[in-house]
């Protein structure tokens, strides 16, 4: 199981119904090595390249659940069907966006009626057509969004983050 | 592009890190926080033992941590003069919050002043004198000097009448018991000021007299009541955006029935269920789809009510209820006085004065004056007779087995700011008295609060009743001198447009006056600045943390310190009183208010010494306090009810949970206070008996409105995001919540936006015979045709801009009950285009 056991635990009903089923399919995503340590640590945290799926997994605005830096860091793909902000692809219509919650770490679902991750725990509304704007609520963050790269064969590789994750005073632990 | 910090670590917070208790400077509800501070050269480590949580912090951390902290409660400041990390976070064990930081709250520390990080370099350093056409930097000596000059001869010629006084009376920051003691003392001690105005009203009332005349002070309660009661009543609240952790961590608990086997325990010999809530608002609010959430649709009974008519809904209530006879005997026979006097002659049209706007009486003359069918009610308010019966049912039909249902009565500024304050205050608190839901479990008819509370100061009695309307004394060339300490007219007054303009003609005839003469002859400055104000000008003093719209126009600037930068003490909406430590500097030689209060009052004695009127310069002694303690213990301490059992020592043992006021004892190191008000039955009357009011309906009250509602096809509701914080006078230099809102919203229906030709993020002009303003337009399908809710007192739209100047017999503005057109005035700029205009509503579908 890819995603972290105690955020799966907090049982909110909510969230079951939100796309807890999806989640089985997170492990698909495995962390590559990150690259060797360098001798003087660099001002930001190296971040792995990781493959999280091809295109042709995805299918428009249903979310693929992935993990991403680690397994502990649970995540989602998303093909809006509309160019957006920080969208690859050949639509630049693909995203990826941590889907534990920037305000208390509650897992995130995704309403594809509107386009809007939607947060049990305290009500908060991101936008994944908008960057991960919070829309509504009470995370002081917009929604950390993954840096993304398609390589020749449609791979789609996640290469950094735009905002501290929950849980970690680390992005990468 | 989302506004993102690119952060992608934080500095961890060491295990020998300074920890110092913090209550939130912003909303009333006060939670609980601790600032973590350490050398900038220093640094925590992921190992347990080398952080200040113990926990390994190489792993990621649950859901609801505390081994966490965003980007936003981190910061670089100063202490004793050297950088020092700051970690602002919630605490877990406040009763308060349990942990929860709202979206203001936990910004506390980027919202704070660091040259490290660039952030609030908006913060005023230094006092600032209008010198050379332009505001300067000065020393405080030569700043205070001009103040106390100029005050000085202004009251000789005009008398204390002569200056007018805009004042915080509040808690949190721009407030606190060691700041209004200290405005307080100076204005109400060493002078008789009367001609004063509160930072959001143009007065000096209170907001709720209604409440207070009928013998039930408004904050009654403890918010655990909201984990107890068995039906919630929210008049005009937000309570999800405005007073966000009290109701994500006590209402919503009863709202989910995880309260219940507290209710059970704490009130065993009665049944009990998950709350249901009735929530009037005539706008769907998240706190509305909130509530749905966790209670389900059928246990929330939403009554959106035509604006302005929540009277004659509450006045139906009571005749029903009465009518089933489903009140508390017992209660209004031993705790209400059975006296009915005769109405006053105008009545109901007029109260026997304007002091009184309302009758004061017993239970059963209160019904029938009040008395309102339900078929009128459904007239007045445009419910379905039906939900008013529902509502009546779920406030006060007994429950299985003929106990009293327990309900908790809460409003807000949708009363408070709306139609007829005065009377439907008092309506509703007949409710709670009627069911004997005043100083019991569960009960309390409380207002929600904006700011904490923190007033204590010398009796205001000679301010009268009504006090005198201050804005139209500025605008009719009254006065010669005015001092603003930590208010922002031009943002957060009603008839605001009209404001503005005089404000500017009168502060503007003062500066050119300053700008003729050289700076450094103080007696011809002084001079000419009494020329320019006997010609109609005006010389304005601004106290504040940061420069506001206001201090454009002022001749004297002087700069505050906050929460955090100074100790300062405060209470929440259940009367929690904490101390906020210092933590860090405060910019440059920014002090706290009750020190410049005191140094002003030093001056004004020196300066009418010299001036030889000793014995007035006499009242300005007492002001030696040397550091905000000494203006605490000068105040809240000697003055306060139960002041005496109350230090900073002790209140730094008490922590985050503090006490609740009044404090009644100090024992075993704990100072003891008072859970809720009134549980003896007596109230805070002359005889100890509570008075019911009756209260009836008189339409729209406020002078303009009625005709405005007429001429004008939009209802301009306004009100509160939960993102900004009152003004957003720190919010303006938030990147976070700038890029959200670079406009204030308004929501509007798309079918309303579509007949105007008005797109999504398109700016509007909403304007009325009152004055004008803009704002962004935002589809809201949940919005009814014809009525509007805008974001109020925001730096680049001003609501209070089309707010008429009408107010109640006790010049308690009415902002709410607003009217105007709308057109557009251009298509979304570049910073709109970016946002998000989807439902701020959670949703799983």
């Amino acid at each position: 199981m890819a995603r972290c056991s105690k955020l799966v635990d907090i049982g909110r009903r909510q969230f079951l119904r939100g796309g807890a089923a999806a989640a089985a399919g997170a492990a698909a995503s495995v962390a590559a090595p990150g690259p060797g340590r360098a001798a003087t640590p660099g001002a930001r945290v190296d971040y792995p390249s990781t493959r999280l799926a091809n295109l042709s997994e995805l299918a428009p605005n249903e979310p693929l659940y992935v993990a991403y830096p680690d397994d502990q860091a649970p995540g989602v793909l998303l093909k809006l069907g509309q160019r957006v902000e920080g969208g690859v692809g050949p639509d630049g219509d693909v995203v990826g966006f941590t889907t534990s919650c920037p305000h208390k770490g509650f897992p995130l679902s995704y309403s594809a009626a509107s386009r809007t991750f939607n947060c049990p725990g305290h009500y908060s509304v991101f936008d994944p057509e908008r960057g991960g704007q919070q829309v509504w609520g009470q995370a002081t963050q917009n929604l950390p969004q993954y840096v993304l790269r398609v390589d020749g064969q449609g791979d789609i590789y996640a290469e950094g983050l735009d905002e501290l994750l929950y849980g970690r005073l680390s992005n990468v632990l | 592009m989302a506004y993102k910090r690119q952060i992608d670590r934080l500095p961890i917070i060491p295990a020998d890190a300074k920890k110092h208790n913090v209550v939130c400077h912003y909303c009333i509800v006060g939670c609980g926080y601790h600032a973590y501070s350490w050398p900038a050269n220093r640094q925590g480590g992921t190992a347990p033992g080398s952080n200040a949580f113990g926990v390994d912090l190489s792993e990621q951390q649950p859901a609801e941590t505390e081994a966490w902290y965003a980007p936003s409660m981190y910061n670089l400041v100063k202490q004793d003069g050297r950088d020092h990390h700051l970690v602002i976070k919630p605490d877990k064990a406040c009763s308060v919050n349990a942990g929860l930081g709202s979206v203001r709250g936990a910004r506390m520390a980027e919202m704070s002043f660091s040259e490290a990080r660039s952030t609030q370099q908006q913060r005023l350093t230094d006092p600032q004198v209008w010198r050379y056409g332009q505001l300067q930097p000065t020393s405080w000596e030569d700043a205070l000097d001009l103040v106390a000059r100029v005050t000085a001869a202004v009251v000789e010629e005009q008398g204390e009448d002569g200056l007018i006084v805009s004042a915080f009376d509040h808690g949190g920051a721009g407030g606190g018991y060691e700041n209004t003691w200290g405005t307080g003392k100076l204005y109400f001690g060493a002078m008789k000021v009367k001609n004063i105005r509160i930072h959001n009203r143009p007065a000096y009332n209170s907001e709720v007299h209604a409440t207070r005349d009928m013998g039930v002070g408004e904050l009654n309660n403890a918010y655990e009541d909201a984990e107890l009661a068995d039906t919630i009543v929210a008049v005009g609240t937000n309570a999800l955006e405005t007073q966000t952790n009290y109701f994500l961590n006590h209402w919503v608990p009863n709202l989910r029935g995880s309260s219940l086997s507290k209710k059970q325990e704490m009130m065993p010999d009665e049944p009990h269920e998950a709350a249901r809530i009735v929530v009037v608002d005539p706008r769907r609010t998240v706190t509305v789809n909130a509530c749905e959430i966790e209670a389900g649709k059928d246990r929330v009974l939403h009554l959106p009510i035509r604006s302005g008519s929540d009277l004659a809904l509450f006045n139906a209530i009571f005749a029903y209820i009465a009518d089933q006879g489903w009140v508390d005997r017992d209660f209004i026979e031993a705790s209400t006085s059975r006296d009915a006097p005769p109405r006053p002659p105008l009545y109901p049209e007029r109260g026997v004065s304007d002091a009184k706007p309302g009758h004061l009486t017993s239970f059963e003359a209160a019904v029938e004056g009040c008395r309102l069918s339900l078929d009128e009610a459904a007239a007045i308010t445009g419910l379905d007779p039906a939900d008013i019966v529902k509502a009546a049912e779920w406030i006060a039909q007994p429950k299985a087995g003929g106990k009293r249902r327990r309900t908790m009565f809460s409003y807000e500024k949708g009363l408070i700011w709306g139609n007829d304050n005065y009377r439907t205050n008092g309506a509703l608190v007949n409710l709670a008295l009627a069911t004997g839901n005043v100083g019991r479990l569960g009960g309390g008819v409380v207002r929600m609060g904006g700011h904490q509370e923190g007033y204590v100061r010398p009796a205001d009695g000679h301010v009268g009743r009504p006090s005198a309307y201050v804005d139209q004394l500025l605008i009719s060339g009254q006065g010669g001198v005015h001092h603003v300490w930590a208010c922002d007219h031009y943002k957060t007054t009603l008839n605001a447009h009209a404001f503005k303009a005089a404000y500017k003609k009168r502060t503007d005839m003062v500066k050119d006056a300053m700008s003729s003469v050289p700076w450094g002859d103080r007696e011809l400055m002084v001079e000419t600045i009494m020329a320019a104000i006997r010609q109609g000008g005006l010389f304005a003093v601004d106290v504040d943390i940061v420069p506001t719209k206001i201090g454009e126009a002022c001749h004297v600037v002087l700069p505050a310190a906050t929460s955090g930068e100074m100790n300062l003490t405060s209470m929440n909406g259940e009367r929690r009183m904490r101390l906020t430590e210092r933590y860090m500097d405060p910019p440059g030689q920014a002090m706290p208010d009750c020190l410049i209060a005191a140094r002003l009052a030093n001056h004004l004695e020196r300066v009418l010494r010299e001036a030889g009127r000793a014995s007035y310069a006499d009242q300005f002694t007492g002001f030696d306090w040397q550091s905000e303690e000494d203006a605490f213990m000068d105040g809240y301490h000697a003055n306060a009810g139960g002041g005496e059992h109350v230090t900073y020592e002790r209140l730094r043992v008490m922590g985050t949970n503090g006490f609740q006021e009044p404090a009644v004892g100090f024992e075993n190191g704990r100072i003891v206070g008072t859970e809720r008000l009134y549980t003896d039955g007596n109230f805070s009357t002359a005889d100890g008996k509570a008075r019911f009011m009756d209260a009836p309906w008189r339409g729209l009250q406020a002078p303009g409105k009625t005709e405005q509602q007429a001429a004008y096809r939009f209802l301009i509701n306004n009100g509160r995001a939960n993102q900004v914080w009152q003004s957003a006078y720190l919010d303006v230099e938030n990147d976070f919540v700038m890029e959200r809102w670079p406009y204030p919203f308004i929501e509007m229906h798309p079918e309303d936006m579509a007949e105007l030709g008005v797109g999504q993020g398109d700016l509007v002009e909403v304007y009325n015979e009152a004055g004008a303003t803009q704002a962004m337009a935002y589809p809201t399908p949940t919005a009814r045709r014809g009525e509007t809710f805008m974001l109020f007192a925001y730096p680049t739209g001003v609501q209070g801009n089309v707010v008429n100047a009408g107010t109640n017999e006790l010049v308690i503005p009415n902002y709410k009950q607003t009217w105007g057109d709308i057109r557009k005035i251009a298509d979304a700029p570049r910073n709109v285009r970016t946002i998000s205009f989807k439902s701020k509503e959670y949703s799983v579908d």
